[in-house]
């Protein structure tokens, strides 16, 4: 038997292990079965006070802990978990010896607010700046702060932990970056490099700082009571994305070295595509073209035609912008099409896992492809009427699915888009 | 195994088709390189005194970035970036060409997270004045952050202001780890035209060094210099790297595509590789550059190494003891010359190589310790080495187009 290839003479990159958290839980069991009943995982924030916030709920992570607490220190842990099933499911490699490359989608790191504050507390006077707080950083007593907060920090542990090989990449692409994450992979594979990448993706920002930042530039929901019910994805009354936190993990594998090693092959990776927006910083070009331009792309890269996709999990952030552009931009390359497919916003529950989203939503698109079910978009009473999606509203409908379309935009222009399929094309 | 993106047999050739520098010493070419054959040195020991950085020289930065609006919107390592980037585009000849921005693909190594120094002192003053309210941090934060400042911090955006001022249409990804991700741009970006995947890329990053968040961050490990500037070789009783502001953008194209457009090349970048050693014991750093080494094509012509060491230790004795056993091959430290600059230190150090080649000689040594000795003649093969302050290495080779 000759080695399969795709049909641009590629090896086919096939998922051989998953691993998923979220607000909802910890693992795909427990994930798959909250999402197909429309349980929301967002909630009222518990980590840190609310008072003076406009948007006081989010999709947190509150039952894996970490001490000393930190975003970045949560985000490892976060990623280490769904890793170690990942891998379990994959049965690849030994333990501490995975065979190829770690890829890893991570928020940019900074030092965080209860570390500043202690520096703060330790310089022991009224006016602090940053002078100050020079003269007390050195000498060995926070060295651990340098490691925790090196931008390469979480990609090293998890390098070291799971004993990947060669430089393990960390990047960001904002939104799009869990996407991303498994495009890197891919080409690795595609380009012989290797037979097999882990693609991780993590993000555990619901911290004070970040979701300020997101309110100052009003793209948060504040409808705040119920805290379920404000992630609106299609919804007239949708009115901006809520945080959320979560990670994934895929073992990537060539087909030709999963089958050889007996794998069970969990999907396809068919096609990924992205393309930048240079319009604004953080809007859409209004004519949408590169969105339009990405998920072309994706569909000439898995060569595939529109008429092939069976389902579409929409980045569908509950943004007034987003939706409405994903809408047009969809329907400017499926045509009449584009209001057939059925579609869904999975952050209508798990909220907006920002670095992680891509990774999250390929794995739930592939969890839709094996259980032939696709889960809900829930908020979804009052339909946008300029939305035309058939929007698989508040309830899982049961469908024949072979191939998915998932799609990621972030802050930056940055559009990225994956097409995950049962077996190789 | 390390990752390796050497050119195959039967792969495309990789030209280095434009550069653009903005740092300590100047911006461009001739100002850089005339720096560099002049033994000039930029450094301030007094403006964040103990600690010594490498300023940027000024720049205008209205020559490449012309809206004001969009300066506004970046700090300064985004506007230095930027600026850089330009230069690159300008250099390989393609600023403008709608047809060729429209598919460049971008590989950017970035850090990030800017931060506004008056909101965050003052909220350490106000609480140390008893300011303990549960909501405090975060009405402080609603009051006092610019909108704006988010999007100045984050780590893509420098790719994003990029693509926006320049008008990049093609892909854009961002990397981010230190040191290594400048190594790890360069080395994806070669992989992907190397394979056909990508035409041409733009491939750099920038830092502000001039920041005292980052210096509390490195201060956690006292890996800061202090008081007296001496260059990296000799500071092995006197430990630490003095941060460095610069931009460097690289324009890599697939020798069809350059000809095709008529595009002279600067040199050829042949390999890139990168790894990880767990440095636990001493030896394991030099271990995996001399294996780093090894994975590199032959070298056969007239060779020497551009280092980006950081004057930190124990990287730096391990990387010295490395360079020992190569003792032939002519050393420069970028380190001495334009400070660490982190992410940039390894596509500065490509530049560098690149410039040398087409320039046809190696600029001079600047160091104390007999480190490095001088080069006669043309060098055609120059290997670049990025060991970082505390994890990463990474090496390409830089070699003369025949």
């Amino acid at each position: 038997m000759t080695a399969p290839r795709d049909k641009l003479g590629r090896p086919v990159v096939v998922v051989t292990g998953m691993g998923i958290m979220t607000s909802l839980g910890a693992g795909k069991a427990d994930n798959w079965s909250k999402l197909v009943a429309g349980e929301s995982g967002i909630r009222t924030i518990t980590r840190f006070p609310i008072d003076g916030l406009k948007t006081t709920m989010a999709g947190t992570v509150d039952f894996v802990s970490v001490d000393p607490f930190s975003s970045t220190a949560l985000s490892e842990r976060m990623a280490e978990i769904v890793t170690e099933e990942a891998l379990e499911q994959a049965g690849i490699g030994a333990k501490g010896d995975f065979p190829g490359p770690l890829f890893l989608a991570v928020a940019p790191v900074e030092v965080e607010w209860p570390q500043r504050c202690e520096l703060g507390r330790a310089v022991g006077k009224q006016d602090i700046n940053y002078d100050d707080l020079l003269r007390i950083s050195g000498g060995g007593k926070y060295s651990a702060y340098h490691h925790r907060f090196m931008f390469g920090s979480v990609a090293t542990h998890l390098a070291e932990a799971f004993g990947t090989k060669g430089s393990p990449i960390s990047l960001s692409t904002a939104c799009a970056s869990g996407a991303t994450s498994i495009q890197l992979g891919v080409e690795a594979i595609r380009r012989g490099e290797t037979d097999a990448a882990l693609c991780v993706a993590t993000d555990a920002t619901v911290n004070p700082e970040a979701l300020v930042r997101f309110s100052l530039l009003s793209a948060l929901s504040t409808q705040n009571n119920p805290p379920q019910a404000a992630s609106r994805p299609f919804s007239k009354n949708r009115d901006g994305f809520v945080m959320a936190e979560g990670a994934g993990a895929l073992v990537l594998e060539s087909y030709e070295a999963a089958t050889a090693r007996g794998a069970k092959i969990l999907g396809v990776i068919a096609g990924c595509g992205e393309l930048t927006d240079s319009f604004h910083r953080t809007r859409s070009s209004p004519d949408g073209k590169p969105i339009i331009g990405c998920m072309k792309k994706t569909l000439a890269d898995a060569g595939m035609e529109p008429g092939q996709i069976d389902h579409i999990n929409a980045h569908g952030t509950a943004t007034p912008e987003n939706d409405k552009m994903e809408f047009n931009t969809t329907s400017a390359v499926f045509g009449e099409l584009a209001q057939k497919i059925p579609v869904t916003s999975n952050k209508s529950m798990v909220g907006h896992t920002i670095s992680a989203a891509g990774a999250v939503e390929a794995i739930f698109s592939l969890l839709t492809l094996e259980h032939q079910r696709i889960p809900p978009t829930i908020n979804y009473d009052n339909p946008d009427p300029t939305i035309l999606f058939d929007v698989v509203g508040n309830k899982a409908r049961d469908a024949r699915v072979a191939a998915v379309m998932s799609n990621s935009f972030g802050f930056g222009g940055q559009n990225a888009s994956l097409i995950l399929t049962r077996e190789p094309a | 195994m390390t990752e390796n993106s050497a050119t195959k047999p039967g792969q495309t050739e990789v030209w280095i088709t434009g550069i653009g520098l903005a740092t300590s010493l100047g911006e461009g070419l001739d100002a850089n390189w005339a720096a560099l054959e002049e033994r000039r040195i930029n450094v301030d020991e007094k403006g964040f005194a103990p600690y010594v950085v490498h300023p940027l020289m000024p720049v205008s930065f209205d020559s490449q970035i012309p809206k004001k609006g969009d300066q506004r919107q970046m700090e300064a390592w985004q506007r230095i970036g930027t600026y850089a980037a330009g230069l690159a585009l300008d250099s390989a000849g393609i600023k403008g060409n709608k047809d060729i921005l429209a598919k460049i693909d971008m590989v950017v190594a970035a850090g990030g997270g800017e931060r506004d120094l008056n909101v965050d002192s003052g909220v350490l003053t106000a609480e140390a004045r008893g300011a303990n309210a549960p909501g405090f941090l975060n009405e402080r934060l609603m009051s006092d952050l610019r909108p704006t400042l988010f999007l100045a911090q984050l780590s893509n955006l420098l790719a994003g202001n990029i693509a926006i001022v320049h008008g990049l249409g093609g892909t854009s990804r961002t990397f981010m780890g230190e040191e290594v991700a400048g190594a790890d741009a360069a080395r994806i970006a070669l992989a992907r035209i190397a394979s056909g995947e990508s035409d041409i890329a733009l491939v750099g990053g920038s830092h502000n060094g001039e920041r005292k968040d980052l210096l509390v961050l490195y201060e956690f490990g006292d890996f800061n210099l202090r008081d007296k500037f001496a260059p990296v070789w000799a500071r092995k009783d006197h430990a630490g790297f003095a941060l460095g502001s610069a931009g460097a953008f690289l324009v890599l194209e697939s020798r069809a595509h350059a000809e095709a457009r008529g595009a002279k090349p600067f040199a050829k970048l042949t390999s890139v590789v990168a790894d990880l050693a767990r440095r636990k014991q001493p030896g394991d750093m030099a271990a995996t550059l001399e294996l780093l080494w090894s994975k590199l094509p032959k070298r056969e012509g007239k060779g020497a190494i551009i280092s980006g060491a950081t004057g930190a230790e124990p990287a730096t004795s391990e990387e010295r003891s490395f360079l020992k056993a190569h003792a032939d091959f002519p050393v420069r430290a970028t380190g001495t010359m334009f400070g660490h600059t982190m992410e940039t230190q390894f596509p500065l150090g490509i530049a560098l190589a690149a410039l040398s080649i087409s320039r046809g000689a190696l600029f001079p040594p600047n160091d104390s310790t007999g480190t490095e000795i001088e080069m006669q003649g043309a060098p055609t093969q120059i290997v670049v080495v990025g060991a970082g302050h505390w994890r990463g290495e990474g090496m390409a080779l830089v070699e003369a187009v025949s």
